[in-house]
């Protein structure tokens, strides 16, 4: 194991941020911290890190426990907090040079693994940090945490805020560190990119909802979810929400993701309860539950 | 139809130095209508968003928004719209109630709106058992939501909204969004920025800005149909990538 983590709580005073957290990760996976804003998944980072000592269970990574062991820690991992953390007034060349010389390495002789990313980044290699923009300082801030060839890679939301294109870049680039053998815990509050994690949690208020991989995930939504459009969305939404077999209520793109609490349930009794809401063009079609679906339910 | 367009705008060009940061957009939105403005990091759509706004200056160009000039009205054009930004701009130190009356002050509403105005929005929000709490210590899918709703306090023509919902969890999200319909049905209009695709899908219209200019305007529908596609991400990724 890459990373355990057993029965994990840990407060702020009155307020719980993690309670009795665990999980495995295996060597060489991408695990993915599926969870939004004030999940916990910023301070299970930093107790990982080392940064942050738990008020109860133990953790290790890398075989190190993170209390007696975290010095060794700190040599074994890569980690990139979701707050940009890099020197703003050195330069692209300066930082990367920075973080190598503090953990007793050169550039050039981890270079084969940033080289990918690093060779997007070289045209701006004499611009300050602050002054790049955000996708590039992503990526620089991905080489730097990389730079000491970690054995294990923290990533805290490394994609929030990034727009759908950097976004595909990027989780290209994790497969293709993967695949060099490096373990890779990752965090984000986008549920489509749950399906690009080997396996998965879903964490909301310090609690993990579910683990599993991504397929088993959905496959395990309790009820059949329904595709419902009609001419007018917000008329759609208010009359589904007043309908009292509803069981779920969700707009989804185009849809709303509909699902009805009777077992019985006949699509052609919504269409009639719809007609005499004054709604037209109706359309309502079977449809698979995807991470969102099953967190929303979970959630509930 | 042009009476109903509430933004109007007609080669709005933004230079800084010798970059051009937005290019000669041109594109109007009418009345009660959700725009969304999508484009990459980088694109322009913040110094465009600005420009509207009326606290940035365009280097050439016209826009017209709410019924006034850009260039010349810019203190009008922020009495009649409402702005959130996606940093959240409330006092974390004043109250739910504190800081209601304090931007309905900014706005120049009555002590007695006001009054009505936080009755109305607390019960709204559901936010009744938290309304002399600090605001700091809301969960973050509620300070999203008071701040939306702190935005219509002075019942603005336009809302502009930069990047809502980044960060929320999926059920709050999809709440933000039922209260944008709302507000759109009630006729006011949206200007709203976002990365998630799903949502540009709640849009009546969407614009891309690819480097500086905009490349796709059109329904979420027609977009998919002219570029082949199942859904907006893919219609992002394909005109993005250039």
């Amino acid at each position: 194991m890459s990373i355990t983590v057993s029965n994990i709580s840990k407060s702020y005073k009155s307020v719980k941020a993690l309670e009795n957290i665990s999980f495995n990760v295996k060597e060489g996976e991408l695990f993915g911290l599926i969870g939004p804003d004030g999940a916990g998944k910023t301070t299970l980072f930093r107790i990982l890190t080392t940064l942050l000592i738990a008020n109860e269970g133990s953790a290790t990574v890398a075989g190190f426990d993170v209390v007696s062991d975290y010095k060794k820690i700190r040599n074994s991992v890569g980690y990139m907090p979701g707050k940009f953390s890099l020197y703003q007034d050195l330069t692209v060349e300066e930082n990367l040079n920075f973080f190598a010389t503090i953990f007793g390495t050169t550039i050039e002789e981890n270079y084969d693994l940033i080289k990918e990313i690093y060779v997007q980044l070289e045209p701006f290699k004499d611009r300050r940090a602050g002054k790049l923009s955000g996708g590039m300082k992503q990526k620089l801030a991905l080489c730097c945490a990389l730079i000491h060839k970690p054995k294990v890679l923290f990533l805290d939301e490394p994609t929030t805020g990034v727009d759908p294109v950097s976004r595909k870049e990027f989780w290209e680039m994790l497969k293709r560190l993967q695949q060099k053998n490096i373990t890779i815990l990752v965090s984000t509050p986008y549920m489509d990119e749950a399906a690009l994690c080997d396996r998965i949690a879903l964490i909301q208020d310090g609690e993990i909802l579910q683990i599993d991989t991504p397929q088993e995930i959905v496959k395990h939504y309790p009820k059949q979810i329904y595709n419902v459009r009609a001419n007018n969305m917000y008329q759609l939404i208010s009359a589904l929400n007043a309908y009292e077999f509803n069981h779920s209520v969700y707009p989804f793109g185009e849809f709303v993701h509909y699902t009805d609490k009777r077992t019985d349930f006949n699509p052609e009794d919504l269409k009639v309860y719809l007609e005499a809401k004054n709604l037209s063009n109706i359309h309502i079609d079977k449809t698979v539950a995807t991470i969102e679906d099953t967190f929303m339910e979970l959630a509930k | 139809m042009k009476n109903s367009n509430v933004i109007q705008v007609d080669q709005l060009t933004k230079m800084f130095g010798d970059f051009t940061a937005v290019n000669a957009i041109t594109f109007n939105v009418e009345k009660g209508e959700i725009f969304g403005f999508l484009g990459a990091n980088g694109a322009g759509k913040t110094t465009a968003m600005k420009m509207l706004i009326g606290i940035s200056k365009p280097t050439s160009g016209k826009a017209n928004v709410a019924g006034f000039d850009v260039f010349t009205n810019a203190e009008n054009i922020k009495k009649n719209i409402g702005y959130m930004s996606q940093k959240f701009a409330l006092y974390d130190d004043l109250t739910v109630k504190e800081n209601i009356t304090f931007f309905g002050g900014i706005y120049g509403l009555t002590r007695k709106r006001i009054k009505e105005k936080a009755s109305i929005l607390i019960e709204e929000l559901g936010l009744e058992e938290v309304a002399n709490k600090l605001v700091g210590a809301l969960p973050l899918g509620w300070k999203q939501k008071l701040s939306f709703s702190v935005a219509l306090l002075h019942d603005p023509k336009i809302v502009f909204l930069d990047e809502p919902t980044g960060g929320v969890d999926p059920i709050t999200r999809r709440q933000f969004w039922e209260m944008i319909y709302k507000a759109a049905n009630q006729g006011t209009t949206v200007f709203v920025t976002t990365h998630y695709m799903d949502e540009a899908e709640y849009c009546d219209r969407v614009s891309i800005m690819v480097n500086g200019k905009i490349e796709a305007l059109d329904t979420p529908k027609k977009l998919k149909e002219q570029f082949n596609v199942d859904n907006m991400n893919d219609v992002f990724l394909k005109l993005a990538r250039g």
